[in-house]
């Protein structure tokens, strides 16, 4: 079973949604009993960093996430700040991250190259497939296009993490993969065909 | 490379869709549900739905109406009308919205819009803004008004839609009030005015008549948003209600065409598809 970690922050309802339509059993987890015998994970967020850590931190989620994740090598994607989550830290806030990806969050508006482009990066972008990872199975042999909504980006540490990039005045780290842990700062949720895909493949690897 | 949005904007006025002239004669075109279904299958870009009563009649949003839309739309959403405190839109973003957005709640009290965007973060928050010509023997420039176009503010465009960008907006909306319905093309001199102003992303609504009528507006203004209603859900002169949206290969084409426009401001700015 697919479960939906809802620790407050996210769409949970779009992933619901979307799992409802493929046809794939999904389940929201709100306490830690919920995560029993889940097979596969997915760590939604939106908002600030420091916001969704502070509710994961206080959800009693993450000793149970962590040992499943870390000890029985169970899939994970983070998505959006969910994705953010999974580095070692952010520009935007305090907080340590889960440290699951080596990297860490950086802001557009303080890089050379996108400080000049409209913040936050919103709308449709092209994903440039890096390397096949189970999530890029099937499906992905034309463009995929999927939609953005965030001003910080995952600069992954070990760039043979890195998945997809996109491009917003330079490529940044889109997709990161790193065995069993995913990251997605794009919304597969709210992506059409190639997001139903996208998930449709994390579901079969 | 990021693409200008082109968005479906859907008017609810009693529990229907409607589409409006000039803010005004809301003409029926059909059941919101049914409309969010078609857009799904024709992967639009995003749908924004603002609802027309909620802010006039002072009634609090459709809470109910919202989440039904939500759980059927597979591609990003704002709802807009009614929303009048940081409750009510974070109540809205569990429901699986994605953009809230606010409009004379924030023009008569920014301080709420920065409340609201400290809720739900400020990639969540779009400000509308309604905007007309001034009126007047010796008028000059645009103003903005509220309550579908019944009351004015005497106050800039640009320069509100700076203030509310600096306390929180992620997204500004122009909505023109003299193109709404008209089908004529988009006001370009204010697009042109508005464009280097703003650091958030915008997104012009209002006069889109055609797929070229989006594609002269990207050609001035580059990647932005492209919201409009009649477009999307009238054929013809007589106004039949149809549903349509350019597919994939057409946005694409037409996103290429009108950049390529926008970056060499010296070719011909004739646009055909």
């Amino acid at each position: 079973m697919i479960r939906i970690v809802d620790y407050g922050v996210g769409n949970i309802q779009a992933f619901m949604t979307m799992f409802k339509r493929l046809g794939i059993p999904a389940e929201r987890a709100k306490r830690t009993e919920d995560l029993q015998g889940s097979t596969r994970l997915i760590l939604p967020g939106v908002g600030a960093f420091d916001h969704a850590m502070q509710l994961l931190n206080d959800s009693g989620l993450r000793p149970s996430l962590e040992r499943m994740v870390l000890e029985q090598r169970v899939p994970v994607v983070g998505v959006c700040v969910g994705m953010q989550m999974l580095a070692a830290g952010s520009d935007e806030g305090v907080l340590p991250g889960l440290n699951w990806v080596p990297g860490r969050v950086r802001a557009f508006a303080t890089t050379a190259q996108s400080s000049h482009l409209p913040m936050p990066h919103m709308g449709w972008n092209q994903l440039q497939v890096r390397r096949q990872t189970g999530l890029f199975g099937q499906g992905f042999e034309d463009t995929p296009q999927f939609y953005f909504l965030h001003s910080y980006y995952f600069d992954a540490e070990d760039k043979a993490h890195v998945a997809a990039t996109a491009h917003y005045g330079f490529d940044f780290d889109a997709v990161v993969s790193r065995g069993h842990i995913h990251g997605i700062q794009c919304h597969p949720e709210k992506s059409h065909h190639w997001g139903a895909q996208l998930l449709k493949n994390y579901s079969e690897v | 490379m990021l693409r200008p949005r082109i968005i479906p904007c859907l008017l609810v006025h009693q529990g229907g869709l409607v589409k409006t002239k000039g803010f005004k004669v809301p003409k029926y075109v059909g059941d919101p549900i049914n409309a969010v279904k078609i857009f799904n299958e024709k992967e639009s870009d995003e749908l924004m739905v603002l609802d027309i009563d909620a802010s006039v009649d002072g009634t609090p949003p459709n809470y109910d109406l919202i989440s039904k839309m939500a759980q059927e739309c597979r591609m990003p959403l704002s709802y807009g009308g009614g929303v009048t405190s940081a409750e009510q839109a974070a109540r809205i973003i569990d429901m699986g919205v994605e953009k809230v957005c606010i409009s004379s709640a924030a023009i008569s009290n920014p301080q709420l819009l920065q409340e609201i965007s400290t809720a739900i973060g400020c990639q969540s928050v779009v400000a509308v803004l309604d905007v007309r010509k001034r009126s007047g023997l010796l008028a000059k420039g645009y103003e903005v008004c509220t309550h579908n176009a019944r009351k004015s503010v005497k106050v800039d465009p640009v320069e509100l839609a700076v203030q509310l960008q600096e306390v929180g907006a992620g997204e500004i909306v122009f909505n023109s009030v003299d193109h709404d319905g008209e089908m004529k093309g988009y006001d370009l001199g204010f697009a042109r005015q508005v464009r280097t102003a703003l650091k958030v992303p915008i997104t012009f609504l209002g006069g889109a008549g055609s797929l070229e009528d989006i594609g002269r507006l990207v050609s001035e203004v580059g990647v932005v948003g492209a919201a409009a209603g009649s477009l999307f859900v009238f054929k013809g002169k007589y106004r039949a209600v149809l549903i349509n949206y350019p597919t994939f290969t057409q946005k694409e084409q037409l996103c290429r065409t009108a950049l390529s426009l926008y970056s060499n401001p010296s070719t011909e700015k004739s646009y055909v598809l």
